[in-house]
């Protein structure tokens, strides 16, 4: 019967106070987005640690794997000169 | 040959104080380890929600009834991140749920003993919740990343509940003479058992040395046991309170405190299942569950019929 089945995971966002992104705070299991929301809320937010939530069913979530690690951000390595600190100039050059 | 090549790597970088992330590889000891530490400690917070649940309508004061829902309703989203953090190893919230209720997964031996007065709400506070912090602050730098981020966020409120337990202990030690007994009766109680939360003795204690090299467990059950009890000593002084042991006794030489020997037999009697309550505990667990099912229905038909008429919409 399908009501016997588990609820979905979701990820829960929040947004700490305006100004501040969304962060992930962890996961909970719920019927729906809004009760989701509802769990969020109770959960993760009882010391006014949120100002807004979303919440992402897990399996809608694309992570790279772990296994392409270097593959993925190994090539940032040798480009230290992307690094404002890369490049020598006088002390006395000024508001550079 | 390839897993040896993984082992090696996961060694290292555990060795390093990295981190491991769900996705990671990580040898099955491991996981199987972490799955039961994890859940052990999220049951707890479950049922730990029991003893104290019991004096929610008993409160003396609004306020002081308002401060226990407040604690109890901490305990529940602990155990809810500690249960998701388990997730993440790749078992099932259910399943978890059916080895608590068929006795197969443990929970800590504290919540098996009855809570008889109104002071146990304090000495629960303050010492249960403490030697919890003291065990779990450690925590918070464990090697599995959902662990010990769940760790963070439960460390930030244990405070306040070790706080509203020394300040209930304090209000009725500077009470009447009755209400100093009953903290003092409490404080008799819960010593021991408390004692007994950080686990078996060290060369009792078989797969602390593995723990502990995968970082999953930072110090010895005795270290954090010590600890406890130096932490602890003064604070009772302060209260005016005598703790229940008379070879207690402050060792110059070490600098720390000498306690006398704790009752093994006890313990070993309590986490077998033949502690006060235990029985009542999973019975009233199993109950909750069951007398819940039909929430459980009623959400997913409601998330159903409101899914369906979404598409209709569209």
């Amino acid at each position: 019967m399908s009501s016997k089945k588990d609820w979905p995971l979701w990820e829960v966002f929040i947004r700490s106070r305006q100004g501040m992104s969304h962060k992930h705070a962890g996961s909970l299991h719920a019927a729906d987005a809004e009760m989701a929301i509802t769990n969020a809320r109770d959960v993760y937010t009882r010391r006014q640690e949120g100002a807004s939530i979303w919440v992402v069913p897990s399996d809608q979530i694309t992570a790279s794997t772990p296994e392409d690690k270097e593959m993925m951000f190994d090539p940032a390595n040798d480009k230290i000169y992307r690094h404002p600190t890369f490049y020598n100039l006088p002390d006395e050059l000024e508001h550079m | 040959m390839e897993n040896i090549n993984l082992l090696e790597r996961f060694d290292a970088y555990v060795a390093a104080n990295k981190k491991i992330e769900p996705k990671d590889w990580m040898p099955d000891a491991y996981r199987k380890t972490l799955i039961r530490q994890i859940s052990q400690h999220a049951h707890s917070e479950i049922v730990g929600m029991l003893p104290e649940g019991n004096w929610i309508t008993r409160a003396p004061s609004l306020k002081r009834k308002a401060i226990l829902l407040a604690k109890v309703q901490d305990e529940a989203g602990h155990g809810l991140y500690l249960y998701s953090a388990a997730e993440t190893l790749g078992i099932d919230r259910d399943e978890l749920i059916q080895q608590l209720h068929d006795g197969r997964a443990k929970y800590s031996s504290i919540f098996n003993y009855p809570t008889l007065t109104w002071a146990d709400m304090g000495a629960i506070g303050w010492l249960v919740d403490g030697a919890a912090i003291m065990n779990q602050v450690p925590l918070c730098k464990c090697s599995y990343g959902p662990y010990a981020r769940a760790m963070v966020r439960v460390c930030k409120e244990e405070s306040f509940h070790q706080r509203q337990g020394y300040e209930i202990m304090m209000t009725l030690a500077n009470g009447t003479p009755e209400q100093k007994q009953m903290a003092q009766d409490s404080l008799n109680r819960w010593w021991w058992p408390a004692l007994m939360m950080f686990g078996p003795a060290d060369d009792n204690s078989p797969n602390s040395e593995r723990s502990m090299r995968w970082k999953i467990k930072l110090f010895s059950n005795d270290e954090l046991r010590q600890r406890m009890v130096d932490m602890t000593v003064p604070q009772a002084e302060m209260l005016g309170l005598t703790i229940p042991d008379p070879d207690l006794k402050y060792n110059e030489e070490t600098g720390h405190y000498d306690f006398g020997e704790i009752q093994w037999e006890e313990f070993y009697n309590v986490i077998k299942g033949n502690g006060p309550c235990n029985k009542q505990r999973i019975a009233t667990r199993k109950k909750a569950y069951d007398d819940g099912a039909w929430v459980r229905e009623a959400a997913n038909a409601h998330a159903e019929k409101k899914a369906k008429r979404k598409t209709k919409a569209a």
